[in-house]
């Protein structure tokens, strides 16, 4: 009864293209940032940040990547993981070999590195589709996983193959303490968050769309694929190569090519399938679900265990995860197949006709 | 018919025109040309190449041999995008509609090519941007209104009925502000009423935007209704060509539809 839009009429064009029509969805937005700019920071403990919303917010962002290319152009991929690594070890070497390299310039020179990339690795999409082209991308995860590893190079020679990289700040600012770190995480997924709707609700997330949907009919009003797809994969690498440096620098501050293996890329393809393809709030959903669940899980089963008077050990809950995890995938996929995103917009559907649902 | 309607010089000719897959021939030395305003049907049998012409002259196909010539340029090899640049756009027969967007997206692709605004200023839905999106929804509100379908709008248009869609396929080639209209049965699997609307949406384009159409159509009351010339294949080649009376009249034509008479 709350959520109602009667009375709110537009009177303008541009009124009616807001990213939020609706007024209390607007108010919700408003809440919701309040609450992790303010609220999250004050309530927290240091392990919450580090395990929880850290992870939580760099992935999100690296899922809004490869849902722009894998949700709205329909072009899969099996290499993010590679393209969060090319975005991390491009911008350790910036930092290291340029004197007085900027934080911020460093992370963006990743992503514009791993966009690179991706125009490359996703040539192939011009004359290849579906299971192929998830061949190929899946050849990009190998060979940089071997780059990394092999080509002393990159690593600036470390003996141990890790690299490391310590005292971040921004204008003078630090970021080192959890919070500091949240904070940095967070602005600049809001920024990038808000420019990935912006491009998905004008021409060029259009065309990506349109080349997804039906690509004969989009090349015959104009659209050309070349630019559509290499566009996608340009843009989706780089949201993915500045996640991989965000996760490199700030989340593990020293790391190896493991850290980006193809496991790396499984968990981003599934978050935007189980969030929502071709939703950037189907991202938010999908991070959740994989970073949040599982340590949910972990946390709950003890608990539950001995609530029944049973004591579970490690070992079986460790199993027991993985289990109700995949478990709760299947689920998720059959109950509603295009994410959690849809389930959300149905219930906000439902919403705005409850009490009465005619 | 049309009244003051004038018909005027030739802006497309086709010229020689020869298609095959392989061993199989499409069209054979197909010629014969569009004039100015002017509303041109191309009718024939199953298989005799209707959607094929259609094809080649929107870019879809590559002929073997022939020349096009829109509006005194020549192309040798048309590809779909020259042929968008051009100002020729069209409908398909089976609609080939973007499933998962809304009727207002599905139109505003449409607009796509008259759209300048940089990957940058799109992102930050920078002045630029922000300006064209929004004159181009000015324009696009436009054809949603002429064609009647202001209730659908934000609608996803794989939820939409059939005889929508085919308005919908319509509203998407019309927001390209075409020289020239290639329409695919736009009417196949209609019912009367939904045949009567189209109708009149295509006099409509006609008329009021001065918008040259070719059109394939099987249902012959239509096609003798509304064009001005018909164009008739069988098997490939061309066996008529004349106003509405002739072609009726052509005993080629009489025997490829209805058979010889042993």
């Amino acid at each position: 009864m709350i959520y109602r839009e009667n009375g709110q009429f537009k009177t303008s064009y541009a009124a009616d293209q807001q990213i939020f029509p609706i007024v209390q969805d607007r108010w919700a937005m408003l809440l919701l940032l309040v609450v992790a700019f303010v609220g999250v920071p004050l309530l927290s403990s240091e392990y919450l940040f580090r395990a929880i919303f850290i992870p939580f917010l760099i992935l999100s962002l690296a899922a809004i990547g490869v849902n722009l290319l894998v949700g709205y152009c329909g072009q899969i991929t099996l290499g993010a993981g590679a393209f969060m690594a090319v975005g991390a070890y491009a911008a350790y070497n910036f930092s290291i070999r340029i004197d007085g390299m900027p934080l911020l310039g460093a992370l963006l020179l990743g992503g514009l590195s791993a966009a690179a990339m991706g125009i490359v690795f996703g040539a192939p999409s011009l004359r290849v589709r579906g299971l192929y082209l998830a061949m190929a991308t899946l050849a990009a995860q190998f060979f940089w996983d071997w780059a990394f590893l092999r080509i002393k190079w990159f690593t600036n020679d470390a003996p141990s193959g890790s690299v490391s990289i310590s005292h971040l700040q921004v204008m003078g600012w630090p970021i080192e303490s959890p919070v500091e770190k949240y904070l940095f995480c967070l602005t600049l997924l809001a920024v990038f968050a808000l420019a990935a709707k912006n491009l998905t609700r004008s021409s060029i997330g259009r065309q990506w769309m349109a080349i997804r949907d039906m690509d004969v009919a989009a090349e015959v009003i104009g659209i050309r694929p070349m630019f559509a797809k290499l566009s996608a994969f340009a843009v989706s690498s780089f949201y993915v190569g500045v996640a991989g440096a965000l996760w490199g620098f700030v989340h593990l501050s020293s790391w190896e090519p493991a850290a980006f293996s193809v496991d790396r890329s499984f968990q981003l393809l599934f978050m935007v399938i189980i969030g929502g393809m071709g939703s950037i709030m189907g991202s938010f959903f999908g991070a959740a679900f994989i970073v949040v669940l599982p340590i949910f899980l972990n946390q709950m089963l003890p608990w539950l265990g001995e609530l029944v008077g049973l004591s579970i050990s490690t070992a079986a809950v460790s199993h027991a995860e993985f289990m109700i995890f995949g478990a709760l995938i299947v689920f998720f996929l059959i109950v509603e197949p295009h994410g959690i995103a849809r389930l959300w917009s149905t219930g906000k559907e439902k919403l705005r006709l409850w009490p009465f649902p005619h | 018919m049309m009244g003051e309607r004038v018909i005027g010089d030739v802006i497309l000719d086709l010229r020689n025109i020869s298609l095959a897959f392989g061993g199989v021939k499409a069209l054979t030395e197909i010629s014969f040309d569009v004039r100015e305003h002017e509303i041109r049907a191309i009718i024939g049998p199953n298989g005799a190449g209707k959607s094929s012409m259609l094809n080649v002259i929107s870019g879809v196909y590559r002929p073997q041999q022939g020349e096009i010539v829109f509006h005194g340029e020549h192309f040798a090899r048309m590809n779909s995008y020259k042929a968008a640049k051009a100002g020729i756009a069209r409908t398909f027969q089976n609609i080939a509609l973007f499933k998962g967007m809304s009727v207002l997206d599905n139109i505003m692709t449409g607009r796509t090519l008259m759209m300048k605004a940089n990957l940058l200023q799109q992102a930050f839905w920078w002045g630029p941007a922000r300006r064209e999106e929004l004159a181009h929804r000015a324009k696009v509100e436009e054809i949603i209104d002429f064609l009647e379908i202001q209730h659908i709008r934000k609608t996803p248009v794989g939820r939409l009925p059939y005889g929508l869609q085919k308005r919908v396929d319509l509203g998407r080639a019309l927001a390209m502000e075409p020289r020239i209209l290639l329409l695919d049965e736009p009417m196949a699997g209609m019912n009367v009423e939904e045949k009567q609307d189209m109708s009149r949406f295509i006099l409509d384009v006609n008329d009021q935007m001065g918008t040259t159409i070719v059109l394939i159509e099987h249902d012959m009351g239509v096609v003798m209704d509304i064009s001005d010339r018909v164009v008739v294949l069988d098997y490939g080649k061309k066996i008529g060509d004349g106003s509405p009376d002739a072609v009726r009249a052509n005993p080629e034509v009489i025997q490829a539809y209805l058979g010889a008479s042993h």
